[in-house]
């Protein structure tokens, strides 16, 4: 289940957000893209997801190309993601929320109950609220919501957009954690976005920094903890940074 | 003026504008369920409807074979005419409905075209259609034949309960109920309440949008249609341009309630139609149309998110 992404570009009407980037996810791997705003991090896995079309290169799916595949259809395949700013349906229970999460599967009667469990062992909050509206969690349950949901639909690669945006640090710790839980006990594959570069390096195993469309270094996770530059640019540590 | 029929027939004109509304209310759902997706006013609606009223003709002279002196239908037989004579309205304003949105919306959709281009093309669908339904009538009234003797099964304060009235009353009610449910408990429901809270969500949790589309106009067609099917029971008449004004009337009570939240278009319509009756007695029925301007403006003026507008994300849950 590799994904693969090629040579990518993307437009934003005239405005090219993604100059022929390469990025490749592999089975297990949890792998992260950092960089600043507008580098193009949400539009690179907004293209993943199909919700902006590719206009050169491709993106392949377990050697399936999938760059002109409709949205709905690659969340079957086993794509999902947890969007930038949560994306919950506010009016809707979290059960409804969840629910949702497994729209496409036709089957699911059966195993909603299972997936249902398996989302509130990870998050016994989210039970506790399974009858509130979703636009009346807080910020945290709200994340926690937007990935449970994504979990739902039993991805195989998982994308999580900024999943630490506008949480406080004791959250944000919390919700890292559950994400290597994520990786490590269901064995899902993760792609993350971040703009907390010190979290997402220490919980990835690889990463790719981007800058104004284009991939600017690629290694071991733990690698660029120690990299001068990303410290500087990144992390805010590094040697030129006071 | 005479406003001393407010008192003295108050119950009469209260089971004639609620019957009335509940027809308002059954076009509004066709208005407020489209609007709840894409946030466009479907104007050709008026047109779903008008279509709705021909397939009533056609499909109750043929059932009866037109024989104007034949026996009266009974029993049985009278509801099973009638229920059949519905669910070719039904069909018929669905399926001209789901045409529309694939002739004149998806296209233009598709190209990410604005807004506008949309409700322009919505105007000439509209247009369209009244004008097809003239050329093929020429342009004359329509009648379909009385199935249902309009008998009274009682008063109560001075209320006449028509036999056609109740039926309006019980019949609205039902498919009003039924799209409450189907919406806020089905699978398919829940997809059209995601895409009208957000369609890239919608889309990130694998529902196909064309799909959750098509069925929001052919649930929106039916309502309307069934809306044709008791407007021709209680009026008998239909005509190409009659769309226009039931039309306005039920854009009316959508807005008034609150356009895309449901509820609001079963308190619209129902509040628009007692209104219209109301007035109608005092200042006399040719005041009727200028009664729903007035709401219409006032309502965008005053309170633009309608009366339930602040609830509609609430009415959602």
């Amino acid at each position: 289940m590799r994904l693969e992404i090629k040579d990518l570009h993307v437009f934003y009407g005239k405005i090219e957000a993604i100059k022929g980037i390469s990025v490749v996810v592999n089975p297990g791997e949890i792998v992260t893209l950092i960089g600043a705003n507008g580098a193009g991090k949400t539009t690179t896995l907004k293209t993943i997801s199909g919700l902006r079309p590719v206009a050169s290169g491709s993106i392949t799916f377990d050697g399936q190309d999938i760059s002109k595949m409709p949205a709905h259809d690659r969340v079957a395949l086993g794509i999902s993601q947890a969007p930038e700013g949560r994306g919950i349906f506010p009016g809707m229970s979290v059960l409804e929320n969840l629910e949702i999460g497994k729209y496409f599967r036709k089957d699911r009667k059966h195993e909603m109950k299972e997936d249902l469990e398996k989302v509130y062992h990870l998050f016994p909050r989210l039970k506790e609220r399974a009858f509130q509206a979703g636009g009346t969690l807080s910020g945290g349950e709200q994340q926690m919501l937007a990935i449970g949901r994504a979990l739902m639909a039993r991805p195989k690669v998982l994308l999580l957009d900024e999943p630490s945006m506008g949480l406080a640090p004791m959250m944000i710790a919390n919700i890292f954690k559950i994400i290597t839980e994520i990786n490590t006990e269901l064995g899902t594959t993760i792609l993350l976005v971040e703009q907390n570069a010190q979290q997402a390096l220490q919980r990835a195993h690889r990463a790719y920094v981007l800058e104004t469309g284009h991939v600017v270094k690629e290694a071991k996770a733990s690698d660029l903890l120690n990299d001068p530059d990303v410290r500087a640019a990144y992390l805010g540590t590094g040697a030129g940074a006071h | 003026m005479n406003f001393s029929v407010l008192t003295s027939q108050f119950w009469s004109l209260m089971l004639s504008g609620i019957s009335l509304g509940l027809i308002y209310v059954l076009i509004a759902l066709g208005y407020t369920m489209v609007y709840g997706v894409l946030r466009l006013i479907n104007f050709a609606n008026s047109e779903i409807f008008m279509v709705g009223t021909f397939a009533v003709v056609f499909a109750e002279t043929g059932l009866t074979g037109n024989a104007l002196d034949s026996e009266p239908l009974k029993g049985i037989q009278l509801i099973l005419t009638l229920g059949l004579a519905m669910l070719i309205a039904m069909a018929a304003s669905g399926f001209t409905a789901v045409m529309v949105e694939i002739l004149a919306y998806r296209r233009l959709r598709a190209r990410g075209s604005n807004r506008l281009a949309s409700l322009i093309s919505a105007i000439g669908m509209s247009i369209a259609l009244s004008e097809a339904a003239s050329v093929l009538t020429h342009a004359r009234p329509q009648s379909n034949p009385r199935l249902l003797e309009k008998t009274s099964l009682g008063e109560i304060a001075g209320a006449n309960f028509r036999v056609d009235t109740v039926l309006v009353l019980v019949a609205a009610i039902v498919m009003f109920l039924l799209l409450d449910r189907f919406v806020n408990k089905t699978r398919v429901g829940i997809a059209i309440r995601a895409v009208s809270m957000s369609e890239e969500n919608a889309k990130l949790m694998g529902v196909n949008l064309n799909r959750v589309i098509s069925v929001t106009f052919l649930v929106g067609g039916i309502m309307t249609g069934a809306a044709a099917f008791l407007f021709m029971t209680v009026y008998e008449t239909t005509k190409f341009n009659v769309g226009f004004s039931l039309g306005l009337a039920a854009f009316t009570a959508a807005v008034l309630g609150g356009i895309g939240n449901l509820r609001g278009a079963f308190w619209g319509g129902i509040t628009l139609g007692i209104l219209e009756t109301m007035s109608a007695a005092v200042l006399g029925s040719q005041w009727k149309a200028v009664t729903v301007f007035v709401v219409l403006v006032l309502v965008l003026l005053v309170r633009p998110n309608g009366l339930f507008g602040e609830a509609v994300q609430q009415a959602r849950a």
